[in-house]
């Protein structure tokens, strides 16, 4: 209610500027003021991170409802990403908390080839400043599943089996691919000799069930064992390392807060467990399959409350808008002087031209994951600001260059002749001849900025890629509409305001020169 | 004192290879009309853009009222210059009264708006410009206006010295006579000293009280007409004048 007053304040103190000036500002400002109230967390703030599948979301759910009983107020990170991101989160302290599996945390995270007790892994986690909590009861192992009557048919019960069977399609998870404990060590392990695709875990399921591929990796505990009539191929050589679910939590998280996560220990089994990310997928809601555990359990007569869809829509939107606004608000701040310097003949010139141009070329969920080990940055919205703030650099700095160019030699000339001062020639003639240029560039980065930043929510950083996100996730399309409908709903209306824009900041004698050269 | 306005004491403009203009020197004189008359490329608009300091010579020195023209003194001495060219040269984002009255607001941000409308109204009235068209942008004008918001610009501060490059050179022929009268009145009353370039020795012979001949990068000959006419200086003068005379009597 407070931040409401403040802004609507300073709204009304800039209400005699124009109406771009004040539009842009009023989103400068009240981003800075979400930007300062971010950090601003009292001691009760607790946040709890989740890896980009059902269950991870689940226990995150779970964790969150535990810690609000306990009295924290909780943010939960959805799908942050990997493992190696959400470890990177926690050990920056920007989550204090996820729930993790054992056999990821001695091969991705210890990056140990030999089996480790409990022992073992809580005191190499505890150099790293993080406490392990233990096991929650289910084993959620890597599994390769295969459709039953397929499986049947073939007579493939053992991985073992799967030696004669060449022509098998394979589809596996990018991180199973990758990993220590993956498809490579597994198929020296077994003596197969298979060539997977790498897809989204969601996908495989889809794509298997449409007979498009015949064997993936999945998890011991995935609810669409059940729903697609899958079978788990018996690991008969012992392969696979025990994956059961513990939570990872920093060592200077409050006790009472560590406490309230224990109280999951020995809880959940495998069925359970299933149940749960069933219910999640069936309601294709998180907080639904938390709260189905509350429920069964009997723990606590309340709730997981679901957020409505609007008030989703609206923290999506806000979150979308902020990360737009902001890289946007900087970019243009850093470009136009670029693009001035740059109108100019030279070397340098060049160099500010070409430099953006070749970031434009780095593929946007690679400049996520190169930014994200850079000190101060990590698994924040700063990150996906400082992303998308490099992408919106280009089309601005070309376009005031090219704009100002694009004077004519007498008009210049007029210019100095009158006796203006090279800054005054700049701002008083040259910029005001270029803005349908400028502006042009800066609609372009704008579209292009709010349809990138639907990847800020590969990095925990949200807007309106996190349905998208967990609709991968969940395997549906209408959750990733949720998100991608609005996204495309607001690159229109950006092109809108854009060209409301045009009216009200080019002067109206270029607009009729542009007109009568139309005829 | 220096009698002339301004001088050049050989100047000269390169451009890499290419002489625009041999060594010359050139007076002057205040409160006259001086025409530079020459071929096209012949270095009479050059003269111009090295006076107002757009170029800077590659020899020599351009003198202002006996003070060399460095970078030092350029911006205070452009506002005692008005600078007219062909096309006009009017921003085409500012309206009319916009591009007269650009230079005055800049340098007097506090000047009253009635001040700035008393100054329109006068230079309208000695341009024989509508006022209705001083909201008008550089588009909706014609050539012949065009010229005359020019030259209330170049006015607008009253400058010592008007230069003005083939100010009506894109007109057509009837607004072309109208305003060689025009222009010929409004220099006899205000008694500025003026520089101006053309191709057409009629205008030349009608508006100058003395004309700089040029060909080649070099001045041939200044005097007035009847100079010119009478004691040539070389073959092309003589040749120069009689093609265009003939043209006229055609």
């Amino acid at each position: 209610m407070k931040k409401q007053q403040e802004s609507t304040g300073k709204r009304e103190n800039i209400s005699r500027l124009t109406f771009h000036v004040s539009r842009i500002t009023f989103y400068a400002l009240s981003v800075l003021l979400l930007i300062c109230a971010l950090p601003s967390a009292d001691a009760q703030r607790i946040s709890v991170g989740s890896k980009r599948f059902t269950e991870s979301y689940v226990l995150g759910e779970i964790a969150k409802k535990l810690l609000e009983d306990a009295g924290y107020r909780v943010e939960h990170k959805q799908g942050m990403g990997g493992t190696i991101i959400v470890w990177d989160a926690l050990k920056n302290g920007d989550i204090a908390m996820y729930p993790d599996y054992t056999g990821t945390i001695q091969e991705t995270i210890l990056k140990s080839a030999s089996p480790m007790t409990a022992g073992e892994m809580r005191s190499a986690l505890a150099e790293h400043g993080i406490g392990m909590a233990g096991e929650l009861g289910f084993n959620n192992t890597y599994a390769l599943a295969m459709r039953r009557t397929d499986a049947d048919s073939r007579k493939i019960h053992k991985i073992s089996d799967l030696r004669n069977h060449s022509d098998i399609k394979v589809g596996f998870t990018h991180e199973f691919l990758d990993r220590k404990d993956g498809w490579e060590p597994l198929s020296h392990h077994y003596g197969l000799q298979f060539k997977p695709r790498g897809m989204e875990h969601a996908l495989a399921y889809v794509a298997l069930n449409n007979s498009e591929i015949d064997l993936m990796d999945a998890y011991s505990t995935d609810a669409k064992l059940v729903e697609y009539d899958l079978t788990v191929l018996e690991d008969d050589l012992q392969f696979f390392p025990k994956y059961h679910a513990v939570f990872l939590y920093r060592l200077d998280t409050d006790q009472a807060a560590i406490d309230a996560i224990r109280r999951l220990e020995g809880k959940i089994d495998e069925g359970r467990m299933t149940l749960l990310n069933a219910e999640a997928e069936r309601t294709k809601d998180f907080a639904a399959g938390a709260s189905l555990y509350f429920s069964e359990v009997g723990h606590s007569a309340v709730e997981v409350a679901s957020e409505s869809f609007l008030s989703k829509l609206a923290r999506w939107t806000g979150r979308h808008l902020m990360l737009v606004g902001i890289s946007m608000v900087i970019a243009i701040l850093v470009s136009i002087p670029l693009g001035i310097r740059a109108s100019r003949p030279g070397l340098l010139s060049q160099i500010i031209i070409g430099v953006p141009g070749i970031m434009q070329t780095v593929p946007s969920l690679a400049l996520l994951a190169l930014l994200v080990p850079v000190p101060m940055l990590g698994i924040s919205p700063t990150t996906a600001i400082v992303a998308l703030f490099l992408y919106s650099l280009l089309p601005i700095v070309r376009n005031t260059a090219t704009g100002l160019q694009n004077i004519p030699t007498p008009l210049r000339e007029s210019a100095a002749a009158l006796g203006l001062e090279p800054s005054a020639q700049l701002t008083k003639v040259y910029l005001p001849m270029a803005s349908r240029t400028i502006l042009a560039g800066i609609k372009t980065s704008a579209i292009i900025n709010v349809g990138t930043a639907t990847l800020a929510a590969l990095i925990g950083a949200g807007g309106l890629g996190e349905p998208i996100i967990s609709g991968l996730a969940l395997n549906d399309a209408e959750v990733i509409l949720q998100g991608a409908i609005p996204a495309a709903l607001l690159a229109i209306l950006v092109q809108v305001c854009f060209d409301a824009l045009d009216r009200l900041l080019i002067p109206r004698g270029l607009r009729l020169e542009e007109a009568s050269a139309g005829e | 004192m220096n009698e002339s306005k301004i001088a050049l004491k050989d100047v000269e403009m390169r451009f890499g290879d290419v002489i625009a203009l041999h060594s010359t020197n050139l007076q002057i004189a205040p409160g006259q009309t001086t025409v530079l008359i020459g071929p096209s490329g012949c270095g009479k608009s050059t003269i111009l853009r090295l006076i107002i300091g757009l170029l800077t010579p590659t020899a020599g020195t351009v003198e202002f009222e006996g003070e060399s023209v460095s970078q030092a003194n350029i911006l205070a001495l452009r506002r005692r210059m008005g600078y007219v060219i062909q096309d006009g040269g009017l921003f085409p984002h500012l309206t009319a009264a916009q591009n007269v009255t650009l230079m005055a607001r800049h340098l007097q941000p506090a000047l009253q708006e009635t001040e700035i409308q008393s100054k329109l109204d006068e230079l309208c009235e000695l341009t024989r410009f509508p006022k209705d068209g001083l909201a008008r942008y550089a588009v909706e004008l014609s050539g012949g206006q065009r010229q005359r918001v020019s030259l209330m610009r170049a006015l607008a501060l009253d400058p010592d010295v008007l230069l003005l490059d083939e100010p009506l050179g894109a007109l057509d022929p009837m607004v072309r006579a109208s305003l060689q009268t025009e222009l010929k009145e409004i220099f006899n009353r205000l008694g500025k000293t003026v520089l101006l370039v053309t191709h057409d020795m009629a205008e030349a012979g009608y508006i100058g009280d003395s004309i700089v001949l040029m060909r080649e990068g070099h001045v041939l000959q200044q005097g007035t007409l009847d100079d010119l006419r009478e004691r040539p200086s070389d073959d092309f003068v003589s040749e120069f004048i009689t093609a265009q005379r003939s043209l006229v009597q055609l």
